[in-house]
């Protein structure tokens, strides 16, 4: 308890942002929406004084772009955004991949769809992991649930954006954004990870031969080629970047599954469902994209009854718990769409209504 | 132990700051702690609120439906507020008795009067220091030296002025004298 004095209260936008210029974000470009405008609101400021590249953009897709071309070169760059603004900014990331150009793309989501609502939403679940890009691609999606984790997924984002040469998408919610929270920035730790930016980045090609990065491959069989290419660094990366949070799931008869904000909701209920004798547990995935699919179904014991996935929508990620638990126990829903809030209370009563039924 | 405080007031009153004044008070006790702001689309003199957490343990979520402690700096947020607070909560509030209806039999009110708090006090802008220093004091939750370290954090250097007078309305509160029976405060 004794380090907590060395912390400091932080907004998670802002917290976001310092993390931002203490991992070497060169560039930053973005178009202000709620719940997230504080993330360029501070770089607007602290870019400048660091002598970095701030461009308050016309659009978000004028930002995502930017992103492409920054990234091009080598350089460490980022944009933020909220749900109806990422929309816009999909196709682009389909060309990164295809380019495989990194980036870090901030989605702090609100109540959708359309426009939607400025209230905190999760469902940004399906546009994240799944994407409206066109093609066969899929990006890194990391959800931090404390302002903590979101500075250190942020360090995070930036690392796998060029240890993978891609997109890499954190994704939080308008209450991460706008709820302080006691935090460390700490050191940005992948400052000596070598990740030979030389071989590819267009640099301008003296002495050696030029280079390009496109996202069209005309030539036959081509684009085949660059799809398993694609493949092989998604399997990589699966192999190599999953990460997932447990909470006493070991002797678990009811495992909650839940992301970002609800997985801290989730945890307090549960507590107080232990207190109770209940034997609830929570599996967190921290990479929404890759879904930390066996580890979940092997949190899943013989003395598991029912997986309860709970979201702040109408049950996105249900699909990749239900796959994932492929059977193996039942898997129950409850969740909130457009901006509704659950809180600790509905959730810990979901909780004592699923015993009752186990036991009875 | 974990205790959850509503604080709300007009825009400007500065109970955005009130509530990351006693976060940060709350992180000096080595506490764990949340603040969030009223969310939606808030407008100049509308009402604004801020919730606060603190506890030992890892806290859930930041937002807060049923408060322990609800301190209102306005009357129209007593009246928004009031049918929340959890049973045997304590609602601290900016005015005189006579000038609000009590709803609720199950919780303790503590008045402070702003009649008596204006004698001393020139301006009413650190009437949020006040009544978080107020409530401080009556519930014991935190020590008034880390309010003033926290104010110390919070306020830039160049702002001695500022600092200075937000002291003085610490101070201010410990002229204020709880009367246990009827939760009346007298100044």
């Amino acid at each position: 308890m004794n380090d907590i004095k060395e912390k400091i209260l932080l907004k998670g936008n802002v917290a976001i942002a310092k993390a931002a210029i203490e991992a070497g974000c060169e560039c930053y470009f973005g178009y202000p929406i709620t719940p997230q405008s504080e993330i360029g609101e501070y770089l607007s400021k602290a870019m400048i004084e660091e002598n970095r590249v701030f461009i308050p953009v016309e659009s978000e897709l004028a930002a995502i772009n930017m992103v492409i071309g920054a990234g091009s070169t080598g350089t460490k760059a980022m944009t933020s955004s909220s749900s109806c603004g990422i929309a816009l900014m999909q196709e682009a990331i389909s060309a990164m991949c295809c380019q495989q150009i990194p980036g870090v793309i901030v989605s702090v989501m609100r109540g959708g769809p359309g426009l939607g609502n400025i209230a905190p939403s999760q469902g940004d679940y399906n546009q994240a992991c799944y994407g409206g890009g066109n093609g066969d691609y899929k990006i890194i999606v990391l959800s931090p649930s404390t302002v903590q984790e979101s500075i250190d997924l942020t360090y995070l984002s930036f690392h796998l954006a060029f240890k993978y040469r891609c997109p890499v998408m954190l994704l939080a919610d308008g209450i991460l954004g706008q709820m302080m929270e006691p935090c460390e920035i700490g050191n940005y730790p992948y400052k000596n990870y070598n990740y030979d930016i030389e071989s590819w980045a267009l640099d301008g090609a003296k002495n050696r031969k030029a280079r390009n990065l496109i996202s069209l491959h005309m030539d036959l069989g081509e684009l085949e080629k660059l799809n398993y290419e694609l493949n092989k660094k998604n399997i990589e990366i699966e192999k190599n970047e999953i990460r997932y949070d447990k909470y006493l799931t070991d002797d678990a008869s009811i495992i909650i599954t839940a992301f970002g904000t609800v997985a801290r909701v989730a945890k307090a209920a549960i507590k107080q469902a232990r207190e109770m004798g209940i034997k609830a547990g929570l599996f967190r995935p921290i990479t929404l994209s890759p879904f930390p699919s066996n580890e979940l179904y092997n949190t899943i014991n013989e003395n598991t009854k029912v997986v309860l996935d709970i979201e702040m929508n109408l049950g996105q990620m249900l699909k990749d718990v239900r796959s994932s638990v492929f059977g193996k126990c039942d898997v129950k829903f409850t969740g909130k769409p457009g901006g509704g809030i659950i809180n600790s209370d509905e959730i810990l009563q979901k909780i004592i209504d699923l015993n009752n039924n186990i036991e009875s | 132990m974990e205790k959850s405080i509503i604080i709300a007031g007009y825009g400007g009153q500065g109970v955005l700051f009130a509530g990351k004044l006693l976060s940060y008070a709350a992180i000096i006790e080595n506490f764990n702690t949340t603040w969030i702001p009223s969310y939606g689309a808030e407008m100049r003199g509308g009402n604004a609120n801020c919730s606060v957490k603190l506890g030992d343990d890892e806290i859930g979520s930041p937002i807060i439906n049923k408060p322990d402690i609800l301190i209102t700096l306005n009357t129209q947020s007593f009246y928004h507020f009031e049918k929340n607070v959890k049973s045997g909560g304590t609602i601290f509030l900016c005015g005189d008795e006579d000038e609000i209806v009590k709803s609720r039999d199950d919780i303790n009110y503590v008045f402070i009067s702003l009649k008596k708090i204006t004698k001393n006090i020139k301006q009413l802008s650190f009437l949020n220091i006040v009544a978080l220093s107020a409530m401080i004091r009556k519930t014991g939750m935190l020590k008034i030296e880390s309010l003033i370290l926290a104010l110390n954090k919070l306020i830039p250097k160049d702002k001695l002025n500022i600092l200075t007078s937000n002291i003085e309305a610490i101070k201010l509160s410990a002229q204020i004298v709880f009367d246990n029976k009827n939760s009346k405060v007298l100044v």
